[in-house]
């Protein structure tokens, strides 16, 4: 067994077990966070097969960015753990029948020619060859449209998450920020000349003392 | 040369053992240094800040108080580490390791010299900001795992700030890779290459700015150290912890900060290359430019904590979403067209 099989196996039973915990753990930040453990394995596994781009772009994207949002989300839900186990024999006959019909398409796919017979297995590229050039020319070239499709639609999907879910409240007591940093102290401070008379006071506080 | 002797010395080992020894004996020679420079930074944080506030620092542990670090680190070694109650006992452990490692793990593809790197990958950059972008988990399972409001709060907002920043953080990349027109760190100093106004902070200049600001968020530090906010929520994400746990904590925030200036030198002042390649300056080892240029940045940090209040927390999201951002986008544009549209190519590459 070479180490680069070594290391695949090592990463599939770490990414198989955390795929299993992610589903079977009941604490749902542990949970979250699990499902971090899978996404870095797979980047691991990605590695091994010479995708340091895409690799690294998963673990930039979903374990730096998505995951940290989700946990933020996670953390925050009072989550009765017993309401959500209640269902769980309800619904066990419905999952488990999904469960078998994705096995079995699986399995079609795979019987059905796609074992290393049919498709030969990548050579080795030389150790100049640069995945993130050869990406990026793929993508800008021969997969430019849909490409920039794929962005619009991402774009339109910023715009209406964000029209759906912003909120004007008429009770925030919101100030604008550049009439924050404008204000002088003119606007705020307002200095009152008043005439001192030192010798009531000290009169008053004699009058106190004795 | 050092190689053949590791080699020799462990030839009846099986290969795969020794290569392993040897790139162990390389981990060693980046992390042993760096935890040195980790220790006396916080040496010279605290001097750094007393003089600046007209105090001596740390004066007492052996000449000038050159031993205080080393006094520190024995007095957290030898504190015990509370547990509390109702705390996710694993979780809680495990988030000092989890802040730490990634911050050391950047290192590995940090080119000190054009040859003196431990893995000259071809995603250096990329790899660099998916590390970076890791340590956020340390702080939120450490203040989800702590069992504390206070912690929960510091965590809350530093997941928050961090995903805002790295946004900023990112397009500012963008700009250097457009600029260098490679992700490898290597060729993006070997592209800075000639004096000082050769290096990318002239033609990237908004970029290097928007960059270093959000390194500084990014490690949560004066003046966006809301995470710790010691004035409203005590200590932020490591209230609960202590000893050691709390010293690894320490040391991961400090090595970050070397490793955001380490990285700001190399993608925008040059790296190893001196300031005017002529006589005088390029006697002195590239090695020793990188350290020196490091230091002066690593600097500022301090300057920043000893001269900034901190900010208002809906101000800092403000400017990483209103200011930084939008500052970024602008300038990849004006790179992009700068440098395939007009006849300032040269200045953009």
């Amino acid at each position: 067994m070479t180490f680069v099989q070594f290391c695949f196996y090592l990463f599939s039973a770490i990414l198989v077990f955390a795929a299993g915990m992610v589903v079977t753990i009941r604490n749902p930040v542990k949970s979250a966070l699990f499902l971090v453990l899978a996404f870095f394995s797979a980047a691991c596994i990605w590695i091994t097969l010479e995708a340091e781009f895409l690799a690294i772009v998963l673990v930039l994207v979903y374990v730096g960015a998505v995951m940290v949002l989700f946990l933020f989300v996670v953390m925050m839900l009072d989550i009765d753990l017993a309401v959500m186990r209640a269902g769980f024999t309800r619904y066990l006959p419905v999952g488990s029948v999904i469960a078998v019909l994705l096995i079995l398409e699986i399995a079609l796919v795979m019987v059905s020619g796609f074992g290393s017979d049919s498709y030969q297995a990548p050579g080795a590229h030389p150790a100049d060859y640069s995945n993130s050039k050869e990406l990026g020319r793929l993508i800008y070239t021969v997969y430019v449209y849909p490409f920039e499709i794929a962005a619009v639609i991402l774009l339109v999907a910023i715009v209406a998450a964000i029209a759906l879910t912003m909120r004007r409240r008429p009770d925030s007591k919101y100030i604008n920020p550049s009439e924050q940093i404008k204000v002088r102290r003119e606007d705020r401070l307002r200095i009152v000349k008043m005439k001192s008379n030192p010798r009531a006071g000290a009169k008053a506080a004699d009058g106190e003392s004795s | 040369m050092i190689r053949d002797t590791v080699f020799f010395l462990t030839s009846w080992l099986p290969e795969g053992i020794q290569i392993a020894i040897w790139a162990m004996l390389k981990i060693v020679a980046i992390l042993l240094p760096l935890m040195g420079c980790v220790a006396y930074f916080t040496f010279a944080e605290r001097k750094i800040i007393g003089y600046m506030q007209l105090r001596v620092g740390p004066n007492r542990v052996g000449p000038k108080g050159w031993l205080q670090p080393i006094a520190d680190a024995a007095k957290l070694l030898m504190k015990e580490v509370i547990v509390p109650s109702r705390a996710n006992r694993f979780l809680f452990l495990i988030a000092p390791v989890l802040s730490l490692t990634p911050a050391l793990a950047a290192w590995a593809v940090m080119p000190f010299t054009d040859h003196l790197i431990l893995a000259d990958i071809d995603a250096s950059l990329l790899y660099v900001l998916a590390l970076t972008s890791m340590g956020v988990y340390g702080v939120i399972v450490a203040g989800w795992a702590s069992n504390s409001k206070y912690a929960f709060l510091g965590a809350m907002r530093s997941a928050a700030q961090i995903v805002a920043y790295e946004i900023a953080m990112g397009f500012a990349l963008v700009g250097v890779l457009m600029v260098a027109g490679s992700l490898n760190l290597r060729e993006i100093v070997e592209g800075q290459d000639g004096s000082f106004w050769n290096w990318y902070w002239l033609p990237l200049f908004p970029l290097f700015i928007v960059y270093f600001i959000s390194g500084v968020a990014e490690t949560n530090r004066a003046p966006f150290d809301v995470a710790e906010g010691e004035s409203e929520i005590v200590a932020g994400f490591h209230v609960e912890y202590s000893g050691m746990a709390f010293a690894v904590f320490f040391l991961a925030e400090y090595a970050n900060m070397i490793l955001i200036a380490a990285l700001t030198v190399v993608m925008f002042l040059g790296g190893w290359l001196p300031p005017l390649d002529i006589a005088p300056f390029n006697w002195i080892p590239g090695l020793l430019w990188f350290g020196i240029k490091t230091s002066l940045v690593a600097f500022l940090f301090l300057w920043f904590r000893a001269t900034f209040p901190r900010y208002r927390y809906d101000q800092i999201m403000r400017l990483g979403w209103k200011v930084l951002i939008p500052v970024t986008l602008v300038w990849i544009f004006v790179v992009g067209i700068g440098k395939f549209y007009t006849p300032f190519a040269g200045f953009f590459s």
